[in-house]
């Protein structure tokens, strides 16, 4: 994609070239980029594009041996599978949701007039900035039943939410809208602060309920960025993997990329979790398309 | 329809004092103009009226009631601003109708729909109607905004300089139809406007601003032929009063620049006591036995009129002439005044001695 977007810059454009010729240019950043794109990008996507066709296996010597489309079959057939796409599209809308609904909250919080708003801000922005490994690490001791701090300040005694195999799904959903609710909150932070403010005084004088102007107003107003904001996190959360490894391990929570992860570097089936990561691929790229279209729609409303 | 008072109103922003005790009275029906310079307090003053200031002192009463603590949506005022404001994404009936369909109001789609069609009708938009307002002109934007002020019949319309944003000629047609529709409606409407043109043809009243106080309020034609002081005679007519420093001896002014020696009738002022004399551009007479002499400086011509800059000791002195006189830069030329026209002003405080 991005190699792409390289290629159709015009390589004779001079604004680019403000004390560097075009061909230092293209030696000091194109090319490498190119070299780096394929190398990591672009020749593994081929390459396990022709394993996905094969049995192969990393773990053994024998040679890979062409199976056809046997592999995305067996996928497809697969009722375990589709338990892991379910169990992912839950989490992906209870986790979206919630960081839509807490982070458009947030911003409109903060869009008014508060004292010590830019202090507020970078606080509730801290969580974004940490790694999602150490904050599944410490979000486990805040969940562990027997000194957790969650349990002691709910009230809930030794209530297990990792364990628990219905709970453990949205346990894993609240720790990922902690940390992302504030990027909601950024972008629609942006989105709030650029309706311009003649519009709620018309609104006002008007005699337009509060509800009303937020939906009559306010909410068109913010949509496309919002919008953003959702795809970003819907990417992200469709391809979950740390967070949930880290905090548990339930069959419920099974994740579609932690059971690629266990199919690729646990089972060694290198052949069969190629043509998994494809599927996902594809799938990832249609929703997204599906999604695109519908934003320009709206932006262009 | 209402008549609005302010008592004694005060605001001040952080450091900024933007109104200093304004009382304005405005009757039911009547267009009032408030008149000024950017900065002047005259938006405040309107936003005061609208509600969406509260002003640190004083009193806002509408139709006799004490208002000053009733919000936006209670004071039933319309306003029109300069920006339009219209409601994006939605279609030009989709705006007109917003203030019809909130929760609060308890209209029927007929009634809606009705007082819809009656507002495009008045406006000349019905084409316009299912259009996005994203798509529209200035010109049509600013027809919409008006528009959504009369769907709702509210007892008074604020404006605040709603025809500033657009280009010349379309000014002078909503000015027009502005004056009409206030005419038809017979509403309470509050203009504010920097433009003296706007104020002097539109207004039934005046009232000129001047860092955050009103300073004269009347007719257009007091305000232009009785100014109160030489802030409100500069803010009126192009090209603004000429003042000319000086001293009166008996029914002779003398002017200070050039020394010229030119009559007047009746002085307001005392003998031999320093005067501004006022006079307006199209009092200065040009004529060969004129008793003052000067050099013109600058000609403009405008087509009906020419604009003369005299120069004549060092000031500059507006004239207005007939555009078929001849003449031309740096021509000797000799002038005098109307003396019935001469304004007499207090040179430090300002102020119309023929007033006080």
């Amino acid at each position: 994609m991005a190699s792409d977007v390289m290629t159709k810059l015009d390589p004779k454009s001079k604004a680019a070239a403000k004390g560097f010729s075009d061909l230092t240019i293209r030696n000091l950043f194109i090319i490498p980029t190119i070299v780096f794109l394929i190398v990591f990008n672009i020749f593994p996507l081929l390459y396990s594009l022709g394993y996905s066709f094969t049995d192969f296996r990393a773990s053994t010597n024998n040679p890979a041996k062409f199976v056809g489309l046997q592999n995305y079959r067996d996928l497809l057939s697969d009722p375990f599978i589709w338990k892991n796409f379910s169990i992912t599209a839950k989490y992906v809308l209870i986790s979206v949701t919630g960081q839509v609904v807490v982070g458009f909250g947030l911003a409109m919080l903060l869009n008014r007039t508060l004292p010590l708003k830019g202090l507020i801000t970078t606080l509730l922005l801290l969580p974004m900035m940490l790694s999602m490994a150490v904050v599944g690490l410490f979000w486990k001791l805040l969940y562990d039943p027997n000194f957790g701090i969650i349990n002691y300040f709910l009230g809930l005694g030794k209530f297990e939410w990792l364990a628990d195999p219905d709970v453990a799904l949205w346990a894993i959903a609240i720790v990922d809208i902690w940390m992302w609710a504030p990027f909601v909150m950024l972008l629609s932070l942006a989105g709030l602060s650029a309706v311009p403010k003649h519009l709620y005084e018309a609104a006002e004088i008007d005699r337009a309920g509060s509800l009303y102007t937020f939906f009559r107003i306010t909410l068109p107003m913010v949509a496309p960025i919002l919008m953003i904001a959702i795809i970003f996190r819907t990417m992200e959360a469709f391809k979950t993997f740390d967070l949930a490894y880290v905090l548990s391990s339930q069959p419920t929570t099974e994740l579609i990329a932690i059971r690629l992860y266990k199919m690729a570097f646990q089972e060694w089936q290198t052949g069969m979790s190629s043509a998994f990561a494809y599927i996902v691929l594809i799938m990832v790229v249609a929703i997204t398309n599906i999604y695109v279209k519908y934003l320009n729609k709206v932006k262009a409303r | 329809m209402a008549d609005i008072a302010l008592e004694g109103i005060s605001k001040k922003f952080g450091p900024n004092t933007a109104l200093r005790g304004v009382d304005i009275d405005i009757k039911d029906g009547e267009f009032f103009v408030l008149l000024g310079q950017t900065g002047a307090g005259k938006t405040t003053t309107l936003r005061v009226i609208a509600g969406l200031e509260k002003p640190d002192t004083g009193r806002v009463m509408i139709e006799g009631q004490d208002a000053t603590n009733w919000n936006a949506a209670e004071r039933d005022v319309a306003l029109v601003l300069q920006q339009y404001s219209l409601y994006p994404r939605l279609t030009v009936r989709g705006n007109l109708e917003f203030p019809l369909k909130s929760k609060t109001q308890n209209f029927t789609p007929e009634e809606i729909n009705e007082r819809v069609e009656r507002a495009a009708e008045t406006l000349q938009i019905t084409r316009l109607l299912d259009r996005k307002v994203e798509r529209l002109s200035g010109g049509e934007m600013q027809r919409v905004s008006i528009g959504r002020a009369i769907v709702r019949n509210p007892r008074v319309f604020l404006m605040d300089e709603p025809l500033s944003a657009l280009d010349a000629n379309l000014r002078d047609v909503l000015r027009v139809e502005l004056k009409k529709l206030h005419h038809d409606l017979g509403a309470t409407f509050v203009f504010v406007t920097h433009d003296q043109v706007e104020a002097m043809s539109m207004g039934d009243k005046i009232g000129v601003m001047n860092k955050g106080k009103l300073v004269q309020v009347g007719t257009p034609d007091e305000i232009y032929s009785k100014p109160l002081n030489t802030f409100v005679a500069r803010s009126v007519g192009t090209p603004p009063m000429n003042l000319l420093d000086g001293k009166l001896e008996g029914d002779v002014a003398v002017i200070e620049a050039g020394g010229h020696r030119l009559p007047v009738n009746e002085p307001t002022a005392k003998d031999g006591q320093a005067v501004c004399f006022g006079i307006r551009p199209e009092d200065v007479v040009i004529a060969p036995d004129a008793p003052a002499k000067g050099r013109v400086f600058d000609v403009e011509n405008h087509g009906v009129i020419k604009i003369l800059t005299i120069e004549a000791g060092g000031e500059h002195i507006h004239a207005t002439v007939s555009a078929q006189m001849k003449i031309g830069i740096d021509d000797p030329v000799n002038f005098g005044w109307k003396p019935e026209k001469v304004l007499f002003f207090d040179p430090q405080t300002g102020l119309n001695l023929g007033l006080s």
